[in-house]
C-alpha cells in the first residue's frame, strides 16, 4: 500500500489568469484510513481544496496525486473520482434521480459496473449509511441528512479509498449534522476510508484525529485537535474560533483544575470534571 | 397552491401491465393510437372499448381512475361534439329547428371524433398510470438509441426528462417557500385581474430562475465528480427485458388493430 492516499504538493490554483490565488502554495498529504477535518473562515480556500483533491479542478502550479495518480492527466480522471469520492455542501443538489435507488446507481452506470452487480452494492452501500429501508423512496421526501446519507451512499457504492467532505454539514439541522458525521465516523472506523472533513463547526474538528486549519488559501496550522486548538488567539485572528469544550478547559485550567487538554467533547469533558472532584 | 400539482400518476399497484417492459408498452401504445384511427364507422369503438376494460382489468386499476383522465378535457370534448353535429354536411336530416339542423351524417362523426379522444386519452392514461416515470424514460432512451448513430441525441433527452423529473417537485417546494416570504412582506398573488396576477408573478419568477441556475451549476459539478461523462461506456441498472407477457400483450393489440380495421 502507499503511503499517501491523497497528496497535495506546492499547488497554487487560480480560477482565473491573473486572478488572486484561492489556493497558494499548498503542501499537504492523507495517509490511508485517516480522517481530518479541514477548518477555515469563508474564503479561505477550502472548497478549492476539495474540488483540487478528486480532480474536478487540475493546480495551476503544482501536482495533486490520488492514489499515485496525477489528477492533471486525462487518461486518470474517471479512476481518480471513483477512488476519492466527494459529498457536496447542498443536499438537494447533488441528487440525480427520483428514486433513491437509482440515485445510488448513478455512479456505478458511469463507471460502466455490469448490471447484474448493481443491486449488491447499492444495498450494501444504503446498509451502511443506514438507509437500506429508503431504497424505493424519492429523495424530496427525505429529510436533509437523510438525503446527504443517500448522497454518501452513492459515492460509496462505487468503493472509494478517500471520502471527501466538502462542507456537508452546512445546511443541515443539528440532528441532521450528527446522523451524518456519526456515518463518516463509522466508515472510518470500520472500513479504514481516509476522509477529508471540511468544515466550520469545531465541534466536529474535535472528533477528528488531525486538524487542518485553512486561511487566505493557504495551509497555516497542521496538527492534533490538542494542538490546534491550545493556540486559541492564533484562531481568534483567523476568525474562527475554539471549540466550547476547549474553552471550558481552558476556563478550568486557570482556575486551577486539572484537567487534561485531550478532554474536547462533551462526554470527556464530564469524565474529567467528575474525577476532578 | 402548488401542492395541489400531483406528478405523473403512477398507480403502485402489481400486475400483468406494470410487469410489461417499458419499451413494449410504449409501442403498444402507439398501436394503440393505430387501431384507434383505423376503424372508420362508428362499430369499430365496440372492440376499442373492451380493450381497454380489459386492459383495466388487467392492469389491476379502477375504470374510474382511468376515465378521470378525461376530466379535464371536457370542454374540448363538448366542443369537438358540438361543432361536428351542427356542421357536417350530410343529407338525412333527423332534427330541424329553425336554421340549425342535425343530419345523420353530423350525429355519427360527433359521436366518432368525441370517442376517439376518449380513447386517446385513456389509451395514453393507462401508460403512465401503469409506468414508473423513472421506467418511462429509460425505455424511451433504448427506443430513442437507434436514432443516436444518426446523431440524434437519445441519451442526453432522457437524462434531461429524468432530472426534470427529481426537480420539479424541489423547485416547486423552492415556488412556494418564495411566494410565502413575499405574501410575508405584502406581495399579492391572488386578487386584480389576469395582467396583474401576471406582473406579481415575476419578483417570484426571477429568484427561482436564479436559484434554478445556481442548482443546475451545482449538479453538473456534482454529477462530474460522480464521474459522469456522457452515454458513452455507461451500464444501466435496469435491465430491460421482452419477455412472454410481452408477446402475449403485443398479441392482443395486434388483435385489436385487425378487430378494429375489419369491423370499421
Amino acid at each position: 500500500m502507499e503511503e499517501f492516499i491523497l497528496r497535495v504538493e506546492n499547488v497554487s490554483y487560480a480560477y482565473e489568469e491573473g486572478a488572486g490565488m484561492a489556493v497558494q502554495d499548498m503542501n499537504l498529504a492523507f495517509r490511508p484510513g485517516e480522517m481530518t477535518a479541514v477548518l477555515g473562515h469563508n474564503g479561505s480556500g477550502k472548497s478549492t481544496l476539495a474540488k483540487l483533491l478528486n480532480g474536478l479542478y487540475t493546480p495551476t502550479v503544482g501536482k495533486v496525486t490520488v492514489c499515485g495518480m496525477d489528477t492533471a492527466l486525462d487518461e486518470h480522471t474517471w479512476q481518480i473520482r471513483q477512488s476519492a469520492g466527494l459529498v457536496f455542501q447542498n443536499p438537494d443538489n447533488q441528487l440525480v434521480a427520483s428514486i433513491v435507488r437509482d440515485d445510488v446507481a448513478f455512479g456505478l452506470e458511469n463507471i460502466g459496473v455490469p448490471s447484474a452487480e448493481m443491486p449488491g452494492r447499492i444495498e450494501d452501500a444504503l446498509r451502511d449509511v443506514g438507509m437500506l429501508d429508503f431504497i424505493d423512496r424519492a429523495p424530496h421526501m427525505l429529510s436533509g441528512g437523510q438525503k446527504q446519507r443517500i448522497a454518501i451512499a452513492g459515492i460509496l457504492a462505487m468503493r472509494p479509498r478517500a471520502l471527501i467532505l466538502d462542507e456537508a454539514t452546512a445546511m443541515l439541522d443539528p440532528k441532521g449534522r450528527r446522523e451524518v458525521f456519526s456515518v463518516v465516523e463509522r466508515l472510518n472506523r470500520e472500513q479504514g476510508i481516509t476522509v477529508v472533513w471540511i468544515t466550520h463547526f469545531m465541534e466536529e474538528a474535535a472528533r477528528c484525529r488531525r486538524v487542518i486549519v485553512m486561511d487566505q488559501g493557504k495551509c497555516v496550522m497542521d496538527g492534533t485537535p490538542a494542538e490546534v486548538f491550545t493556540q486559541a488567539e492564533r484562531l481568534r485572528a483567523m476568525r474562527l474560533d475554539v471549540p466550547p469544550m476547549v474553552a471550558l478547559g481552558d476556563l478550568l485550567r486557570a482556575r486551577g483544575l486539572r484537567i487534561p487538554r485531550e478532554a474536547m467533547d462533551i462526554e470527556s469533558m464530564a469524565r474529567e470534571v467528575l474525577a476532578c472532584r | 397552491m402548488l401542492k395541489d400539482i400531483t406528478l405523473g400518476q403512477y398507480y403502485p399497484v402489481r400486475s400483468f401491465v406494470h410487469e410489461l417492459d417499458p419499451r413494449v408498452k410504449i409501442l403498444l401504445t402507439v398501436a394503440f393510437i393505430v387501431a384507434v384511427f383505423v376503424g372508420g364507422s362508428l362499430w369499430a369503438a365496440i372492440p376499442i372499448t373492451l380493450f381497454i376494460i380489459g386492459a383495466a382489468k388487467a392492469a389491476n386499476l379502477p375504470l374510474k381512475l382511468l376515465l378521470k383522465g378525461i376530466k379535464p378535457l371536457r370542454v374540448i370534448l363538448i366542443f369537438t361534439f358540438v361543432l361536428n353535429l351542427f356542421f357536417t354536411p350530410g343529407d338525412t336530416v333527423l332534427l330541424q329547428a329553425w336554421k340549425v339542423r342535425v343530419t345523420r351524417e353530423g350525429l355519427t362523426t360527433a359521436c366518432r371524433f368525441s370517442l376517439r379522444l376518449v380513447f386517446l386519452v385513456t389509451g395514453a392514461s393507462l401508460l403512465t398510470l401503469t409506468t414508473q416515470p423513472v421506467a418511462l424514460t429509460d425505455g424511451m432512451e433504448r427506443l430513442m438509441r437507434p436514432l443516436a448513430k444518426i446523431g440524434f441525441p437519445a441519451h442526453e433527452l432522457a437524462m434531461m426528462m429524468s432530472i426534470a423529473l427529481r426537480f420539479i417537485p424541489t423547485l416547486l417546494e423552492e415556488a412556494d417557500k418564495i411566494m410565502k416570504a413575499q405574501m410575508a412582506r405584502g406581495a399579492d398573488f391572488e386578487s386584480g385581474n389576469l395582467i396583474q396576477r401576471a406582473k406579481a408573478m415575476v419578483p417570484l419568477l426571477v429568484p427561482l430562475f436564479v436559484s434554478a441556475f445556481r442548482r443546475a451549476g451545482d449538479l453538473a459539478m456534482a454529477m462530474e465528480a460522480r464521474c459522469y461523462h456522457g452515454g458513452q461506456g455507461r451500464t444501466r441498472l435496469r435491465v430491460l427485458k421482452v419477455g412472454k407477457n410481452d408477446y402475449i400483450a403485443c398479441a392482443v393489440m395486434a388483435l385489436l388493430i385487425a378487430a378494429a380495421a375489419v369491423v370499421g
